[in-house]
């Protein structure tokens, strides 16, 4: 299988008092065809990375081969072979739909003809209306079409749903599925788990600027040695003498403190009962229970220490 | 999925135009800024600066024995305004700008208290001091019979117009391009572009091509008003003008391009926007000549872009002088367009970026090829003035590197 994307050992300083060190070795070999995700939190160098992988960015260090070709020997042919959409970029407002996306189409050399790809993003209805009064999704929508008009063979998507409502969201996804069934590549980052889980036949979670797990999602969430997660919560956790959960039949994992514990089991129906009896036995209450399939949120939490998709990156615990 | 129908071809140049042409037409303040305020300056300015025929003074007398007889001296003339007033009174008045001047005493001892520093007072000086002379029984030597002289071409409106138009063209390309550049920037959308196999010459192409025909109704709505409402003539010829109005626009649109290569906010473009203009608006003789400032500073005067700009415009407009005996004025012209062309040119490798600005040196060499002497200084002129500002500019980073 021949890769569409790959880079060696990228980092990215950014100068200043003191330098940020956004991305801090990178590696990632992105196959033809399948729709890859950088799965971070907010802050974890996804942007960077995606950016230098789209040559609007110099990196620090390191190489970058876009369909085997460096950024700085084929800039031109790259970018008329690839599609991206910015985390954020204000289309003129003044424009309409149809105008924007034949002033797209203009710059690449093949590609379908604009109509043609509004009606891949079911704007067809929209074609004369100006930006300015779109909705949120249809504007992303438009965007994602500015990335498609010159019939891409690599999608660049940075957090291409972030901001939409769910609506919204599964249009674009919609969108990105329907190209990745054309056997074309897609890279995607995001810190939406539903997201990586729905998309991406690969992921590489990232945090802190290194990627700390890459591999399927069923690969990922089979490090954590079971696929279903039992969370439950008791009061009174902090009376009488300290629990031990790890024991119970089937659990191969245990995270979590103060009342509020998360346990990784193999089979929810074997380790249940023990667990339950054990709640009654030491005398706390049973305040909350819940079984669910493990998540890459699941994995990322054993990584990194703390959530996915919480806002902020400091006030998380270590 | 693809239809077998041939593919259609997209120009990307008239696609960027139509899309900046489209963007303009739709924003109606950009518009009523770009053609409605120019006019109003134009008929504002026409207004307060039309003739203005027999000036009347305000004379203050003030009280003491002899002042009603100095009251019956100058009442005669019909310029003259004359009141008796208290010392005191008479002072607020002259200090406040209620009167032109004070005559105190009595004949044949007078003081006249008047501010040598406003024109209109020196002038009252002069015809009160004659009308008091004569009162007092001075006969004239000579007669002399006043001939009014108001021509077109003479006027303050006619001074007036071309200033009027270098500054909109200096207003119209630092704002049509910088501002717009700038905004598209923060709104990601320059490095939206740059994602896409766009050629940046085709982008600043686009952008010039634009400023230049939302030019051009700008500059002929001043013209054309001008001369239907005060008479303004353009005495030169036309396509001199029309090259100089070209070459003006271009150069600021330049200009405008190399500020916005600096500024990441719209804020800080604004500023330095008014920081560059600020000083033309008042020395570069928009509103009067730029003899009035002193001679010292005079070659820094002549240098600001817009100063031979309006210099030119005024020249082919009132004079009717040939484009040739304007070669110093183009030629600085010329040294703002093409430091800025070559800095962005050198950049990006592409000599060819923008190749109108390759033209203007040749066009403005043979334009002044009067005689030999003339085109070298010219050249040698021109290559110094270009060096220096290369090197002056050296600092700038060219708009589409910084993102």
């Amino acid at each position: 299988m021949t890769c569409a994307i790959r880079c060696h050992q990228l980092t990215k300083t950014y100068p200043g008092r003191p330098p940020v060190e956004a991305v801090r070795g990178i590696d990632l070999e992105i196959r033809a065809g399948e729709c890859f995700g950088v799965l971070g939190p907010n802050g974890a160098g996804k942007t960077t990375t995606i950016e230098i992988l789209e040559g609007l960015m110099p990196a620090t260090s390191g190489t970058v081969e876009v369909l085997g070709m460096p950024w700085d020997k084929a800039d031109r042919e790259i970018r008329q072979r690839i599609g991206i959409s910015l985390q954020e970029t204000r289309l003129s407002e003044k424009l309409t739909v149809m105008e924007t996306l034949t002033l797209f189409r203009s710059f690449y050399r093949q590609g379908p003809d604009p109509a043609e790809t509004l009606a891949r993003v079911s704007l067809q209805e929209k074609a004369n209306a100006l930006l300015k009064n779109l909705s949120g999704g249809q504007k992303q929508r438009v965007a994602l079409a500015c990335a498609l008009v010159g019939d891409p063979e690599i999608l660049f998507l940075d957090e291409p749903s972030t901001g939409l409502d769910p609506q919204s969201r599964r249009e674009v996804w919609a969108i990105i599925e329907e190209f990745g069934r054309q056997g074309r590549t897609v890279l995607i980052t995001t810190h939406y788990l539903e997201e990586a889980e729905r998309l991406c036949n690969r992921v590489a979670i990232v945090d802190r600027g290194r990627v700390i797990a890459c591999g399927t999602p069923n690969e990922l969430i089979a490090t954590l040695g079971g696929e279903h997660v039992i969370e439950f919560a008791v009061a009174g956790d902090d009376r009488g003498p300290a629990v031990a959960w790890d024991d119970l039949p089937a659990v191969t994992e245990v995270r979590g403190d103060h009342g509020k514990y998360a346990l990784s089991v193999t089979q929810p129906h074997v380790a249940l009962p023990p667990l339950l009896a054990r709640v009654n036995e030491s005398g706390r209450e049973l305040t909350g229970l819940a079984i669910r399939h493990a998540s890459l949120d699941d994995v990322f939490v054993r990584l990194a220490g703390r959530h996915l998709e919480e806002d902020s990156v400091e006030g998380a615990p270590q | 999925m693809s239809t077998p129908s041939p593919p259609k071809r997209y120009s990307p140049y008239l696609q960027l135009v139509l899309s900046r042409v489209r963007e303009f037409y739709r924003e109606p303040e950009a518009l009523f800024w770009v053609y409605g305020f120019p006019l109003i300056m134009v008929i504002a300015l026409g207004i307060a600066f039309r003739e203005r025929r027999m000036e009347k003074f305000t004379i203050d007398v003030e009280t003491g024995p002899a002042a009603e007889a100095t009251l019956a001296a100058l009442k005669p003339d019909d310029r003259l305004v004359p009141a008796v007033y208290d010392a005191a009174t008479c002072r607020d008045r002259l200090r406040t700008g209620k009167t032109d001047l004070i005559v105190i005493g009595t004949p044949p001892n007078y003081v006249i208290r008047f501010d040598p520093t406003k024109p209109e007072n020196v002038v009252a000086r002069d015809v009160v001091d004659r009308r008091l002379q004569q009162a007092a029984g001075r006969k004239d030597a000579v007669t002399i019979k006043d001939e009014e002289a108001q021509e077109p071409g003479g006027r303050y409106i006619d001074f007036l117009v071309p200033g009027l138009v270098g500054m909109s063209l200096m207003g119209g390309g630092l704002w049509g391009v910088g501002f717009v550049t700038v905004d598209m920037r923060i709104r990601k959308l320059l490095k939206r572009f740059l994602a896409t196999p766009m050629k940046r010459s085709h982008f600043l192409l686009s952008i010039m091509t634009s400023r230049m025909l939302f030019m051009i109704p700008e500059v002929l709505i001043v013209l054309v008003f001008a001369r239907l409402a005060f008479g303004v003539r353009i005495f030169g010829n036309s396509f001199a003008l029309l090259g100089l109005i070209f070459f003006g626009s271009v150069m600021f649109s330049g200009i405008g391009l190399l500020l916005a290569s600096r500024a990441r906010t719209l804020e800080a473009i604004s500023g330095l926007m008014n920081l560059f203009m600020l000083p033309m608006w008042i020395l570069s003789g928009i509103f009067f000549h730029t003899e009035r400032f002193p001679v010292a500073i005079q070659p820094y005067l002549r240098i600001l872009p817009l100063t031979p700009l309006i210099h030119a415009l005024r020249g082919v407009m009132l004079e009717a002088a040939p484009l040739s005996s304007l070669a110093g004025d183009l030629t600085i012209m010329v040294a703002w367009s093409e430091g800025r062309a070559v800095r962005l040119g050198l950049r990006r490798r592409t000599s060819n970026l923008l190749p109108g600005f390759r033209l203007f040196p040749c066009a403005t060499g043979f334009a002044s090829a009067g005689t030999r002497e003339q085109l070298r200084t010219f050249l040698q002129r021109r290559n110094w003035l270009s060096l220096n500002l290369q090197i002056t500019m050296n600092l700038q980073i060219t708009i589409l590197d910084n993102d």
